[in-house]
């Protein structure tokens, strides 16, 4: 019987050591979403353990922290947010958790846009979702590296090298997604998208996004809004819609039928896809985003 | 004038499918859960719908887990899910001391949280009602075909079972004393829970929670402050509904609010005006009394 119970608590104390041991050589850090968790990975490489709150296909507004992801964050020593209202339960959590470590906003210093005003909002608001233009996240890496930096001096080359390598893939990027966009006429870069999170995307590289929702996606369309968005898919020709990996897709899709056109593959807006998807990483997501809205538009 | 009435009340229907498909939704919605609404507030079971909407959801989340979104397996899981809670309800109350309602509150409370838990511990955090549950501007072919094919067996079930079904709410004793043996009240009890959950999940999967209950009790509710006799009842039910539909459609349409709600609230704006209105209202009895006093 002792017997038994050695042989199987061995491996448990192993376990339990080794990822101690783990702990202890590693900087622990919680991103708030997933895009945020590849970016700290990248900046941060083997001295840094990601665990990220919202992860890949889930939806940062409608998330609910559970008390697992209230022990993880107290585990960690610094929490990675995007700020710009995109996660508001962030604060409130680190707060009821008690966590005490260090917090910071990777859009910090990014130029926010405010989104167009809608019926029903009395204020403009700021339209969060700064990632979709590469020139910002070059900003959230700085900002990452720095707050590395001061949790682990020794290793400040290794943060500047790894995010001014980043930061190169990052322009290559811009480069090569600008390249694609040129090759289509102005007034064909329209798109339609579920919700309004192309914001940055659309104004950096010139496109037109029509939304069916609101910014957030928890809003149901009144009937006029449906009604107009079809109307505008016939008068202005689009063919290129398209449907979010965190989203219901039925609406879209019934719209896109009534209006005699077919919905493209999905786009990554707000999270990364699981790892065997074309949106593991922030690159992938762009450079898989960029591809399809060309593909469709070319259609337009 | 003509052309300015067409555009303000059938234009949007005539310009847009998704319109008209909503509206047939609604409207079929209305002939077979409309009644059976009026059924349930004669029998003081007002909040079962509620209840019973909530008892769905683990059905529609296993559903979903094992098949994706399939609107026949979530359609399924839930009438099953359904089923399961309203039978084990009236099994518990007639085996114990507890009453339907509050067996049937434990239960469906019980039913819920597993639900909830079986969905977010599946993973993805995706909005549940999106996911889920259907909106009325979002009707497919398939909802569709569901909608009506529940509507029209809930009729001709309701119209073959009427006798049976206005002597057990009346008069469940009589029933069981003068029924053929083995068809006691448990029988007409079940199989009415089994149309009341049909209908709920038709409505769950292509209109909205909101909607399916909605749709079921309001008009329901006004529809006794009208008349006495229940054939009335239920036709001044159905009716209610349909124009609670096609109204709040049309307003979604011209003033741009969101579809669901804004039908439950023109059948919440007709039952305000039956509450003041109707026979059995307020303001005839105020009037009745003055009357009578001077």
């Amino acid at each position: 019987m002792k017997n038994l119970l050695q042989k199987l608590l061995m491996p448990l104390a192993a376990a339990v050591l080794c990822t101690a041991s783990l702990a202890a050589d590693r900087i622990p850090v919680t991103a708030s979403f997933s895009i945020l968790g590849d970016l700290v990975r990248v900046v941060g490489g083997e001295r840094v353990a990601v665990t990220t709150l919202v992860g890949p296909d889930e939806d940062a507004h409608t998330f609910e922290p559970k008390p697992g992801d209230a022990k993880n964050l107290l585990k960690s020593s610094l929490l990675v947010t995007n700020g710009l209202g995109f996660e508001p339960w962030a604060q409130k959590l680190a707060r009821s958790a008690g966590y005490r470590g260090q917090t910071v906003v990777a859009t910090q210093g990014v130029k926010a846009r405010t989104l167009p005003l809608e019926k029903g909002h009395k204020h403009a608001e700021t339209d969060p979702h700064a990632w979709q233009d590469p020139g910002n996240v070059a900003i959230y890496v700085r900002n990452i590296a720095a707050a590395l930096t001061r949790l682990d001096p020794a290793s400040a080359a290794t943060f500047k090298s790894n995010s001014d390598a980043y930061v190169v893939e990052l322009q290559a990027l811009d480069a090569w997604a600008k390249a694609q966009f040129a090759a289509i006429a102005a007034d064909k870069r329209k798109v339609i998208t579920s919700h309004d999170a192309f914001g940055y995307f659309a104004a950096h590289y010139g496109i037109r996004f029509l939304a069916l929702q609101g910014v957030s996606t928890d809003a149901e369309p009144s009937a006029k809004e449906v009604a107009q968005l079809i109307q505008q898919i016939q008068r202005d020709k689009i063919r290129a819609v398209f449907v979010e990996n965190m989203n219901s897709p039925k609406l879209l899709a019934q719209l896109a039928k009534d209006a005699g056109v077919t919905a493209g593959a999905s786009l990554y807006a707000d999270a990364l896809s699981g790892p065997d998807q074309p949106g593991s990483t922030y690159l992938k997501m762009m450079r898989h985003n960029v591809t399809q809205l060309a593909l469709g538009m070319r259609q337009n | 004038m003509t052309h300015g009435i067409w555009n303000l009340l059938v234009a949007p229907f005539a310009e847009f499918a998704f319109m008209r498909r909503a509206l047939v939704a609604t409207l079929a919605l209305s002939l077979s859960a409309a009644p059976l609404g009026v059924f349930l507030t004669l029998r003081r079971m007002s909040l079962l719908g509620d209840a019973l909407s909530h008892a769905i959801l683990p059905g529609v989340a296993i559903g979903f887990m094992l098949f994706g979104l399939s609107l026949t397996a979530m359609a399924v899981g839930g009438v099953v899910a359904g089923m399961l809670v309203a039978a084990l309800a009236g099994l518990i109350s007639r085996s114990t001391a507890l009453k339907e309602d509050a067996s049937l509150a434990a239960i469906y409370l019980v039913a819920l949280a597993l639900g909830v838990t079986l969905i977010s511990g599946h993973g993805t955090q995706l909005d549940l009602l999106h996911i889920l549950f259907g909106s009325a501007l979002g009707v497919d072919t398939p909802g569709l075909l569901l909608v009506t094919t529940v509507a029209s067996v809930s009729v001709l079930v309701l119209a073959a079972a009427y006798r049976g079904l206005v002597l057990e709410s009346f008069d469940p004793v009589f029933l069981s004393a003068s029924g053929k043996r083995g068809w006691g009240t448990g029988v007409w009890q079940q199989g009415f829970l089994m149309l009341v959950v049909i209908n709920l999940v038709a409505g769950f999967q292509t209109l909205g929670t909101l909607m399916a209950v909605g749709l079921m009790m309001l008009p329901a509710v006004s529809a006794r402050l009208w008349h006495d006799s229940l054939p009335a009842q239920l036709a001044n039910a159905s009716a209610q509904a349909m124009l609670a539909g096609y109204l709040g459609l049309l307003l979604s349409y011209h003033l741009d609010t969101p579809s669901g709600p804004t039908i439950i609230g023109c059948a919440g704006a007709l039952y305000v005006a039956s509450l003041l209105l109707a026979p059995g209202g307020w303001l005839p009895r105020v009037l009745g009394r003055t009357h009578r006093v001077a």
